[in-house]
């Protein structure tokens, strides 16, 4: 049977694909930290995390955890040969000043003009903002994995968000369960899809026109299911 | 030169009512634990110092640490990045109340005004937060054909810090990651106070080693078997 949608997992898996050897990356916390899983073999690529650590690795073995060795969303780490501890201030260095490749974040809501939506959903409850507004602005890309769809199925690319901003015109690629979208003058520029999915449907979940610019490709992933 | 003192007691006796107050760490990754749980006990047994101002990049986890100090009622506001934590009762119950005031501040900002305060820079532009709720009412400008919020910097009257090694004279270094805000802390505040895990003698740290030089910090105790936050919160410890 076709496979419908892509686990968090297979996200994750297509958006490491694309990440070059010897790129620096921050990958958000939460669902992207994944990324780092299915990272290609035979590449080098250096890890950055808010607090002040280039160059970490795998989280260690339970027990085996120090915890002044942490990331972002303040799980036990390890350190990979050739890693640096630095202090805050230039921990957003690297990030404001356009030293990091990529970084790849979550979402709530991506438009089509790249503004991001990934904080807060409403005016309600405890704010927290944490890294996110500055990861947005520096990187010299940044791409967004999440589910093509909210929990009760309406679009997260849409044409305006509606929910609080985290930043303007910042997103340069979306990896959905559905498709690989890329961000260009404006518009939702559709890269690849899945192959059993008619563009007519895919258009029917996305809130915003997907533009075609050349050809289609399938969106193929591995099974995963192990994952 | 010796800016040592003997215990955290004697370290944080000075700390007045309203004061605002930097802590070192991110969760529980370089937090000066002891020189907290110093001044929670001075809170219990004098009632002083209330009404603080707390800034850190976050608001206390389980009930020790800041979470102890939120949950005392010493502190009046916080200025963090991220208040959520494992467990953030007590923030979260204080803030709900509305017994304690929140400034939220986009991460690398608030790394950047500390920086900025202990540099004796007081405003600079950052692309963070343009366009955004937290940039509100805040004067902007484009440079270069992008648009830039102006933030001021953000001093305390004291920073409690935390390093590894220190000698007499206030040079530091940090342990692991928990480096984080301690150095810029350091630079920020009217009296900057240290502990650290080893006091060694002046020589006692390679020069090329130092993080912190010892003109950022005026008062520093050893700890000698400091508690780790994380720990404290898995064990479920309430100070």
């Amino acid at each position: 049977m076709a496979q419908t949608k892509l686990t968090n997992a297979q996200i994750a898996w297509r958006a490491a694909q694309d990440i070059p050897d010897g790129a620096y990356v921050n990958l958000g916390i939460g669902f992207p930290e994944m990324i780092a899983t299915f990272q290609p073999e035979g590449r080098d690529v250096v890890y950055h995390t808010e607090n002040g650590v280039l160059g970490f690795g795998a989280a260690p073995e339970e027990g085996q955890e120090d915890w002044d060795l942490i990331n972002a969303g303040k799980k036990a780490i390890t350190l990979n040969p050739g890693a640096a501890f630095f202090h805050h201030a230039d921990s957003f260095a690297m990030v404001r000043g356009g030293h990091l490749d990529l970084a790849v974040l979550g979402a709530y809501q991506v438009a089509q003009n790249g503004d991001l939506a990934n904080w807060r959903v409403g005016s309600k409850g405890v704010p927290a903002v944490g890294g996110a507004m500055d990861l947005v602005h520096g990187a010299k890309n940044v791409a967004v994995i999440t589910d093509h769809v909210t929990k009760d199925g309406k679009p997260k690319l849409v044409e305006t968000c509606t929910f609080p901003l985290t930043g303007l015109g910042c997103v340069t690629r979306v990896y959905t369960s559905l498709a690989v979208v890329d961000i260009r003058d404006g518009h939702f520029v559709l890269r690849e899809k899945l192959a059993d999915m008619p563009l007519e449907a895919l258009q029917e979940v996305t809130g915003a026109k997907l533009h075609v610019d050349g050809t289609i490709a399938d969106l193929v992933v591995p099974d995963l299911s192990g994952n | 030169m010796d800016k040592t003192v003997s215990t955290v007691e004697e370290a944080v006796a000075d700390i007045a009512d309203g004061a605002t107050v930097m802590i070192g760490g991110f969760g529980g990754s370089g937090a000066p634990v002891e020189l907290i749980h110093a001044l929670i006990d001075r809170f219990r047994a004098t009632g002083s110092p209330g009404q603080l101002t707390v800034i850190n990049n976050n608001a206390g986890n389980g009930g020790i640490g800041i979470a102890a100090m939120i949950k005392a009622g010493m502190v009046a506001k916080m200025v963090c990045s991220f208040p959520r934590s494992s467990n953030a009762e007590a923030f979260n119950t204080a803030y709900l109340a509305g017994n304690i005031a929140l400034e939220l501040v986009p991460q690398g900002t608030l790394a950047e005004r500390i920086r900025a305060a202990g540099a004796g820079i007081p405003a600079f532009y950052t692309p963070t937060a343009y366009g955004t709720e937290l940039a509100e009412g805040k004067q902007v400008e484009e440079f270069d054909g992008h648009m830039y919020v102006r933030e001021r910097w953000l001093k305390a009257d004291v920073a409690l810090i935390k390093g590894k090694l220190g000698d007499r004279m206030g040079n530091l270094t940090y342990r692991l990651a928990g480096r984080n805000f301690n150095p810029l802390m350091a630079m920020a505040a009217e009296t900057t106070i240290a502990q650290v895990s080893e006091l060694v003698e002046p020589g006692g740290i390679e020069p090329e080693q130092v993080v912190t030089p010892g003109i950022f910090v005026d008062r520093l105790v050893e700890v000698a078997v400091p508690q780790q936050e994380e720990v404290l919160v898995r064990e479920g410890v309430e100070y």
